[in-house]
């Protein structure tokens, strides 16, 4: 018999999430898995709609990174009707996507992931949020991480209309051209943002790798998987947010694959298991045996650590240096440690912060020429872009009107279900033992999952920074012995 | 005095509406000062049975995001309910449905085999779908049933207010909340914005011609809008006539036309329908043929004129399994 622990349910996931852990006789854990028990469909209802109108429609798939599908699904559109944004087009684009990219990894270290080591694994529950982080940092910087995220949003407003699903997106372009008024405050929201991201990480350097318990914590092997990576690189390798070669490395970091997306079919199929509404994606030229890592195992991993293991640089001249202190650090490529992504998150957030400098200098950037019109006959888009938490793939087929016959979406959270599952088991292994679950536990399954986040994390779950979960333990009658709570 | 204790619950929905939230950047400070989010992030700090326990009516407010497609949503919708003086529908998908509401042009079983069998990158050849439960060598992992239909809020539970929009814009929700703390509400089932329709409070209404008529129907794609012109009068669907204002034209100043999230105005009942004489009344052509001609040209009614509003329509739908 076995005595089972259910998580029900996480938080910070985006919709629902439970954590089941099964107890052997001894109280050792015998298996663990994470249950997603939501579906919304949009694949199905995706039929039949305008191809115009999926940048609006997929982006509501997620209300944390609308702007990652909005803008996605325009690229696909730009495939579907063969055409090439105009030069300004682009560079708003990607601009306002690396604003985006900026501010979403903020959210991340701040109010999520962040708590964990800036306030401490193991401080009090209370203290473990957004608020225990002001407290540690200043109440300045607290005003601060407001201010820069509330300019940020700005701008995403005044491009793209609505913040929380942005509407600015369209087949060859966008749907308004830059105005000159906008420029100084913009210019001066990147500079700030700049600053801001070297903050962050100057902080994350004073108080996570100057504490040699967090850093052992990093580089310990409760939170690692050797698996392999996938992330987006431009044509120097380099880390890009926005476009390029979808590049795949093994666990030992050497170059797996490296495909443009009209070929993603070749490289990623997506398993069904019966327990979970989630699919589990893996890679198919080596196939899926199951929950395991290594390089026998098709499981792969995306989001910032995947990303920077993916490349061989970043496309940015400081994010670069710190790209470099983090492989030194953690003793060189790949780093397989799951919570590293933290690091990752925000020397990504820097570039980031750099591109939108060098995007919004960019006297290109005003051209009032922002839609490509030169169309032809739709029959099947693909796109793909990297998202705050990985590798996102929309791809459309439509009959000759441009009108959906068919949709395949593989959302980047998605990417590492397999990989999520298997850290979690982990995790749990690694830490209960003898039937023995104690407070820190609870905290420390979570930073299995919140290091993947935000779609896990959805932010806004998120004010005050915790996960709310509830571990019941039941004995082998199905009675609860013991029940614990984070509040 | 004891604070009041809040709750903020998401059913099927994105995170968008709690983004929202977050994006009332210094003044959810103030919100936080006011009231003891007992249950923020919400429902999500249960065991059911927590929630269960408290008091009937402790709760002085619930604001529930997300519409109503599973178990478990509707299970939690209703306890929430019982639990709380008010209830908010707080955004276009528990006010109407929303974009997930599109779904019910489907049922479950063709959702389910598009996701787990037809989808390209699908690799399913068993033939595995979720199951509520499922038997492992461990013991019972069990899903909550994924319903047949998408329903609103309000087809869930009772609802005394609705603040709209996709998401709520943050002024409308600091305006709401002041109005609940200040016990300042108006009469219950009431829409928590302004009465006029969107063309009303439109900055581009101004350009409209006296007697507006069209020719033919132009999609988005295939035309650069005048960012001063009324997209009606230049033949681009804009659901402002049939929608509720309110939202600062937020899409309008990205030079996009309106997809109607705020819901229909206080007389209407079908937004979709609505829009439909609308946009008849303005057609200038007399021919039949023509007209045939035109109604052909908008290729997917339901796609836009009830994009977040096909689960509270009166149209019926496919129904079964």
């Amino acid at each position: 018999m076995y005595k089972e622990i259910t998580i029900d349910p996480i938080t910070r996931l985006e919709g629902h999430g439970k954590i089941d852990i099964f107890l052997d006789e001894k109280g050792d854990v015998a298996h663990a898995c994470l249950q997603i028990p939501e579906l919304r469909g949009y694949e199905r209802f995706a039929v039949g709609r305008l191809a115009e109108e999926m940048p609006r429609i997929t982006e509501t798939i997620c209300g944390v990174c609308p702007t990652t599908h909005h803008t996605c699904s325009g690229k696909a559109l730009d495939d579907l009707y063969g055409v090439e944004p105009p030069p300004a087009a682009r560079k708003i684009r990607e601009f306002v996507y690396n604003t985006f990219m900026f501010e979403d990894h903020n959210l991340h270290f701040y109010f999520l992931g962040g708590p964990d080591f800036i306030v401490g694994p193991a401080a009090p529950k209370a203290e473990r949020n957004v608020l225990g982080v002001i407290g540690k940092v200043g109440v300045d910087i607290g005003k601060k991480v407001i201010d820069i995220r509330k300019r940020a949003r700005n701008i995403i407003q005044t491009m793209g209309g609505r913040v929380v699903h942005p509407v600015h997106c369209l087949p060859g372009g966008v749907s308004k051209p830059m105005a000159q008024e906008n420029l100084e405050e913009f210019k001066k929201t990147a500079e700030d943002s700049v600053e801001f991201a070297q903050f962050s990480l100057q902080a994350f350097n004073d108080i996570v790798l100057k504490n040699k318990a967090y850093v052992d914590l990093i580089v310990g092997d409760v939170y690692k998987h050797k698996t392999y990576y996938m992330g987006l690189v431009d044509d120097n390798n380099k880390v890009n947010f926005y476009d390029g070669w979808i590049r795949v490395v093994d666990p030992e970091g050497t170059e797996f694959a490296k495909f443009k997306v009209k070929d993603y079919l070749d490289h990623i199929a997506e398993g069904v298991e019966s327990w979970t509404y989630i699919k589990f994606p893996y890679l198919k030229n080596v196939g899926w045996k199951g929950f395991v890592d290594g390089k026998d195992s098709g499981v792969y991993r995306v989001a910032p650590l995947g990303r920077l293991n993916a490349a061989d640089g970043m496309a940015a001249p400081a994010a670069q240096e710190h790209y470099e202190k983090f492989y030194e650090t953690l003793g060189g490529k790949p780093v397989h440690n799951t919570l590293a992504t933290h690091w990752a998150r925000l020397i990504e957030a820097l570039q980031a912060a750099e591109r939108m400098v060098e995007l919004i200098n960019d006297p290109e950037i005003l051209d009032p020429n922002v839609r490509n019109m030169d169309f032809q006959i739709p029959k099947e888009g693909k796109g793909v872009i990297e998202a705050p938490r990985g590798t996102l793939f929309h791809h459309y087929e439509t009959d000759e009107r441009g009108v959906l016959t068919k949709a395949n979406l593989i959302v980047a959270t998605v990417n590492n279900s397999a990989a999520i599952n298997m850290s979690i088991e982990k995790a749990a292994k690694g830490l209960i033992a003898g039937g023995k679950v104690d407070d820190g536990l609870l905290n420390m399954v979570e930073m299995a999952f919140r290091a993947y986040d935000p779609c896990f994390a959805c932010a806004t779950h998120t004010i005050d920074g915790r996960a709310p979960i509830q571990i019941d333990i039941y004995d082998a009658d199905k009675r609860v012995i013991a029940s614990m709570k984070n509040k | 005095m004891a604070k009041p204790l809040v709750a903020f619950y998401w059913c099927a929905s994105c995170g968008g509406c709690e983004e929202a939230v977050v994006d009332l950047a210094e003044d959810i400070l103030k919100v936080a000062d006011a009231v003891e989010f007992r249950l923020w992030p919400v429902a999500l700090d249960f065991k059911y049975a927590d929630v269960e326990a408290m008091p009937d009516k402790s709760i002085a407010v619930s604001f529930i995001n997300g519409a109503v497609r599973t178990e478990e949503q509707e299970h939690l919708a209703k306890l929430l309910r019982q639990k709380s003086q008010l209830v908010i529908a707080f955004g276009a998908c528990a006010h109407l449905g929303g974009i997930p509401g599109l779904a019910n042009v489907a049922n479950k079983n063709e959702i389910f085999e598009t996701a787990y069998k037809l989808t390209r990158s699908t690799a399913n050849p068993k033939g595995v779908y979720p199951q509520t439960v499922t038997e492992t060598e461990y013991g019972k992992l069990k899903l909550p049933e994924f319903f047949d239909t998408v329903k609103t809020l309000d087809q869930t539970v009772e609802v005394d207010y609705y603040l709209p929009g996709c998401a709520p814009p943050p002024d409308l929700i600091m305006q709401g909340v002041t109005a609940i703390l200040e016990g300042k509400l108006p009469p219950k089932g009431s829409v928590l914005t302004v009465e006029k329709a969107l063309c009303e409070t439109c900055e581009r209404n101004k350009s409209k011609p006296d007697k507006l008529m069209i020719k033919e129907v132009k999609r988005i794609s295939e035309v650069i809008a005048d960012p001063e012109k009324c997209f009606l009068a230049e033949g681009i669907i804009c659901l402002g006539p049939a929608t509720r204002g309110g939202c600062g034209e937020r899409c309008i100043n990205a030079n996009m036309p309106c997809r109607g999230c705020f819901g229909p105005t206080k007389e209407v009942k079908d937004m979709g329908a609505k829009f439909l004489s609308s946009l008849a009344s303005i057609i200038d052509v007399d021919d039949e043929k023509e007209i045939e001609k035109i109604a052909e040209s908008v290729l997917d009614p339901i796609g836009l004129f009830y994009m977040y509003s096909l689960p509270s329509s009166i149209l019926r739908r496919k129904q079964g399994v």
